[in-house]
């Protein structure tokens, strides 16, 4: 470990004490020794090395070899935002700028006295005891130096409660802006996210990056899924070319329960992804699906965990990457099925195309299963764009670029088309075809 | 239309087409027939452009132009069309988006403006009732899960649409029970006209019932080695291969 990586891990363990010594009375509370308890993980575990079985093909020593400023102000407003914006229907959209909520940007049109959509930050306000009780509840056994992190650090998120039978008729967005124009800026927001019995709801996550500076997202999501609820979760990564994202996302599933993610990394210079799902409860089912572009020297790292604990439940998980330049792509997905989880489906399938001999990919599947009446299987593609389709193409005067084009998008679309905010497809589909067309 | 000089091409250095000459008129229809193995598929996999091919030999112009030097979308735009003998199939682009995307290339490449969308849509209906080519497979994935007689259906339902000049229909009657093989025929014989000419790729005579052609080739080790009117098909189905490839190693 190289002195300057003990530098950032000190200047966090420092800052946080500095902070906590004006907090008063609040010291005590819940909260933060949830907090407290999550920077001593943090201390403990430390940043990852590539010796980390976790982390053998993802380096974040030049994600943490700078520092940056986790409390930056931003004046942004609207005008600065009109380009990064992910074209919205009706919906509920709420920007976090630098990780903070802003109110003045943001849009809240379902019913509030129905079902509750705010700031972290505010829903603490409102009720410490009800917003401590949810807290890092997901996420307290993770060994994860990130998470960690976020739970000392996270200063706001989203605080999103829908009780039992409703139904969230409007999407909620939710924008994550990094204002990195004047320097190199941090934010750690923790968002949780509480689905009740048979309630319905679709979310988004989109990322955006605003200047040159580095960015660096360090962001934890926490969502419940009580008995037959259905929740459609979606997280949009365009970010910049000097834009740094670690993510987290855990669930946990209650019987009957059906959770779809997708997952769509665009841009950024160095992105982890990690998501998590318990499938704690019988009959349920946990859909995972991934996209991914690098071009240039960027890097994309999926972890996917299904961790099948109770009988008869389904997990089906589909990740697509297409891969340029000198660019990397990690894919790890694990399957565990519990002793209890008999009777448990699960299927998962990672392909890829490289269409550069300098890109690489790294994929491993990793099952493993305690049950013996189960039904697992998983397969992984690494290959070429299809010649003979490419000449059919052309044999019928599409050009190759065009025809390359056309065969990329037929690629992406398995996964594209299962993206239901209407919005978010379209935006998708936009994005890409710009991306495909650019080379 | 087509001159075929000495053409000669390989693959992985051994070499498949030794010396052919050919020449195809607009209107004609030429059979090329041949056991096994004689370069049949070679012959129409090199006009089409397939990039495995090497040219090590001869000319090809079409139209006035050195047609080797083409890409094959460039060949396609030029009027060439090659029906395949396995056509691919390509989950993800619908039949109609792929046709489009090859109609307003094709424009493109001549220097003319797209086709809009109504004006591509009404098109396109005129030649699947052409052909009869059912709409239903129109927006489905190109050839995913299509059987054999519609995928040949389709190769054909492709070439109304593109109109070329000079077709190239490879062993398009392998794998079709006979209704189909009719079907398919008659969609090819709807698109016969004088200014069309169409090279008929097949092992057996049976197509040939339907598609009726001009001249007939004996295609046998790279080198054509016998030519004459349609009846020549009728005798090689008769007393199959086996006289001709005793002709030859006879002048051999």
């Amino acid at each position: 470990m190289s002195t300057e990586t003990i530098d950032l891990k000190t200047r966090l363990i420092t800052d946080f004490h500095a902070r906590e010594a004006v907090l008063n009375g609040e010291a005590s509370s819940e909260f933060h020794q949830k907090k407290r308890a999550g920077l001593a993980r943090f201390e403990q575990l430390g940043f990852p090395s590539i010796k980390h079985e976790e982390w053998k093909y993802s380096n974040v020593r030049d994600l943490i070899s700078v520092s940056y400023d986790f409390n930056a102000e931003s004046s942004i407003g609207l005008a600065e935002l009109e380009d990064l914006k992910v074209p919205a229907q009706e919906a509920n959209i709420l920007y976090f700028v630098n990780g903070r909520y802003n109110a003045g940007l943001s849009t809240i049109i379902s019913p509030v006295e129905k079902i509750t959509i705010s700031s972290l930050a505010e829903a603490y306000k409102n009720d410490p005891s009800k917003v401590a009780s949810f807290f890092n509840e997901l996420t307290k056994d993770a060994d994860d130096a990130f998470t960690a992190l976020n739970t000392a650090f996270t200063q706001d998120g989203v605080f999103i409660h829908i009780p039992d039978n409703q139904s969230v008729e409007h999407p909620i967005i939710l924008r994550f802006v990094s204002d990195a124009r004047e320097q190199n800026v941090g934010s750690q927001p923790r968002n949780i996210i509480s689905v009740g019995k048979n309630a319905h709801v679709k979310l988004a996550e989109a990322f955006r990056t605003l200047g040159d500076q580095r960015s660096f997202t360090n962001a934890v999501t926490e969502i419940h899924v009580a008995e037959e609820a259905n929740v459609q979760y979606y997280k949009v990564q365009n970010e910049s070319e000097n834009a740094y994202h670690i993510g987290t996302t855990q669930v946990r599933m209650l019987d009957r329960s059906h959770f779809y993610a997708g997952t769509v990394t665009l841009n950024g210079k160095f992105t982890r992804n990690n998501l998590n799902i318990v499938l704690d409860g019988e009959h349920c089912d946990a859909h995972m699906y991934g996209l991914y572009f690098p071009d240039g020297s960027q890097h994309v790292d999926n972890h996917t965990v299904a961790d099948h604990q109770k009988p008869n439940s389904e997990s089906n998980e589909l990740y697509k990457g297409i891969l340029r330049d000198k660019s990397k792509g990690v894919f790890n997905g694990k399957i565990f099925v519990r002793p209890d989880a008999q009777k448990t489906n699960a299927f998962q399938s990672c392909k890829n195309i490289v269409l550069s001999p300098d890109a690489t990919m790294n994929t491993k599947p990793q099952l493993e299963i305690f049950a013996d009446d189960v039904k697992c299987s998983h397969g992984t593609t690494t290959g070429q764009i299809d010649e003979e389709a490419l000449f059919y193409m052309r044999s019928r005067g599409i050009s190759r670029p065009e025809a390359m084009s056309l065969l990329m998008f037929a690629f992406c679309a398995d996964v594209v088309s299962q993206i239901k905010i209407d919005s978010v497809r379209e935006y998708l589909e936009n994005v890409i075809t710009r991306k495909l067309a650019s080379k | 239309m087509l001159s075929i000089n000495d053409l000669r091409a390989s693959i992985e250095g051994k070499e498949i087409l030794k010396g052919i000459n050919l020449e195809v008129k607009p209107g004609e229809v030429h059979a090329i027939m041949g056991p096994n193995g004689s370069g049949k598929s070679t012959l129409a996999s090199v006009l089409a452009g397939r990039e495995e091919y090497e040219v090590t030999g001869g000319n090809v112009v079409f139209e006035g132009k050195d047609l080797l030097e083409l890409a094959p979308e460039e060949r396609a735009a030029e009027g060439i069309f090659l029906a395949f003998q396995y056509p691919v199939e390509i989950p993800g682009v619908t039949t109609i988006n792929f046709l489009k995307t090859a109609v307003n290339e094709i424009r493109k490449y001549k220097g003319e403006a797209p086709l809009d969308a109504a004006q591509f849509l009404k098109m396109v209906r005129e030649k699947a009732k052409l052909v009869s080519m059912n709409d239903s497979l129109l927006k489905r994935a190109l050839n995913e899960g299509f059987s054999g007689g519609e995928k040949k259906r389709n190769e054909v339902f492709q070439m109304a649409v593109l109109e070329p000049r000079l077709a190239i229909l490879d062993e398009t009657d392998s794998g079709l029970d006979i209704d189909a093989l009719r079907i398919v025929a008659e969609g090819v014989n709807t698109l016969r006209s004088p200014e069309r000419a169409t090279i008929v790729v097949t092992h057996y005579q049976r197509l040939l019932d339907y598609i009726v052609p001009d001249y007939v080739h004996v295609l046998y080790k790279g080198r054509i080695v016998k030519s004459g009117p349609k009846e020549l098909a009728l005798e090689l189905e008769e007393k199959g291969y086996d006289w001709i490839k005793a002709e030859v190693e006879a002048v051999g």
